[in-house]
């Protein structure tokens, strides 16, 4: 449950969104039960279910803050940097409310791999069998994302 | 190795992931590399600051609500469904029947009669046809397994 919220905030940043798309992940692993295969744990399963309804929220957000009716061919989006809000985070301090926003901005594979590995610290293998890759595209893909956090930060 | 071959180790030693081995080796790499050290020395700071970031944690209130706020979803979809179901199977008997009268009753004008029955005929040709169709494009679609 505090794994859902937290996951789900840390993907969009928003702490009443995060709440709703946590639960509503729960009501579509309910109904759809029956898919999770043997001998594959539940967890990177639901989270599939989290991350496709976060991501589609982020698109349907920033599809109605842009009025474009284009919806072919969009890559997926990064979170709205208002929707980042310093009131997620503990403390009043000027720099962890920065590397929130600058996380907001990340691509979400990116962004999911930060929010694994530092809000919910998982180990690699742990990050690896939830995103269905293996512990090499996890050190890549934090790799990148590090250094594209630390362009964000610079600027 | 170059450097390039060292990225992921470089994160694997930040995070603390490395065999022994893999972390000797490594440490001498970087005794001979200012490149990587200067990286490290980078990403040991960002990580520090990363780490110091935290979630607030909603009020216990929220997470006592949080399984019955779920139940109730699921009770609502369930009902929604329900109502759906016996709304149509209602809205055809209650159409079946009226139609049914209207066919049989001597005083309705013929004209009535006609449209009424060519209207239904033209509703099970549109159903039809855009069955078939669909049934069409799903056993030629090659994409159709792809995720959207």
């Amino acid at each position: 449950m505090k794994d859902a919220y937290f996951i789900a905030l840390g993907l969009v940043g928003n702490r009443e969104d995060a709440l709703d798309l946590s639960q509503e992940a729960f009501v579509r692993a309910y109904r759809n039960i029956n898919q999770v295969k043997p001998g594959r744990g539940f967890f990177p399963w639901f989270y599939q279910i989290l991350k496709n309804l976060c991501i589609s929220h982020l698109r349907k957000r920033k599809h109605s803050q842009a009025g474009s009716l284009d919806v072919e061919g969009r890559p997926e989006p990064a979170a709205s940097v208002d929707e980042f809000s310093p009131d997620a985070v503990v403390g009043k301090d000027e720099t962890k409310n920065e590397v929130w926003k600058a996380i907001g901005k990340l691509e979400p594979k990116h962004r999911e791999v930060i929010v694994l590995r530092h809000f919910r610290n998982m180990s690699y293998e742990q990050i690896a069998e939830t995103l269905f890759c293996n512990k090499g595209t996890v050190t890549s893909r934090l790799y990148y994302a590090r250094k594209r956090l630390k362009e964000l930060l610079s600027t | 190795m170059v450097c390039e071959d060292y990225k992921d180790q470089l994160m694997g030693y930040l995070d603390n992931e490395l065999s022994d081995q893999q972390r000797r080796r490594f440490e001498e790499h970087l005794a001979g590399c200012s490149d990587c050290t200067a990286e490290l020395e980078e990403f040991k700071k960002l990580k520090a600051i990363t780490d110091e970031v935290s979630l607030v944690e909603p009020e216990e209130r929220i997470w006592q609500e949080y399984w019955s706020g779920i139940y109730n979803r699921i009770e609502r979809g369930i009902g929604w469904i329900m109502f759906s179901v016996a709304a149509i199977a209602l809205s055809i008997y209650g159409g079946f029947r009226a139609i049914e009268e209207l066919i049989k009753n001597p005083d309705a004008e013929i004209v009535l009669k006609v449209g009424l029955l060519a209207l239904i005929a033209g509703l099970a040709i549109l159903f039809v046809s855009v069955l078939r169709e669909r049934l069409y494009f799903w056993k030629t679609d090659r994409y159709k397994d792809v995720r959207r």
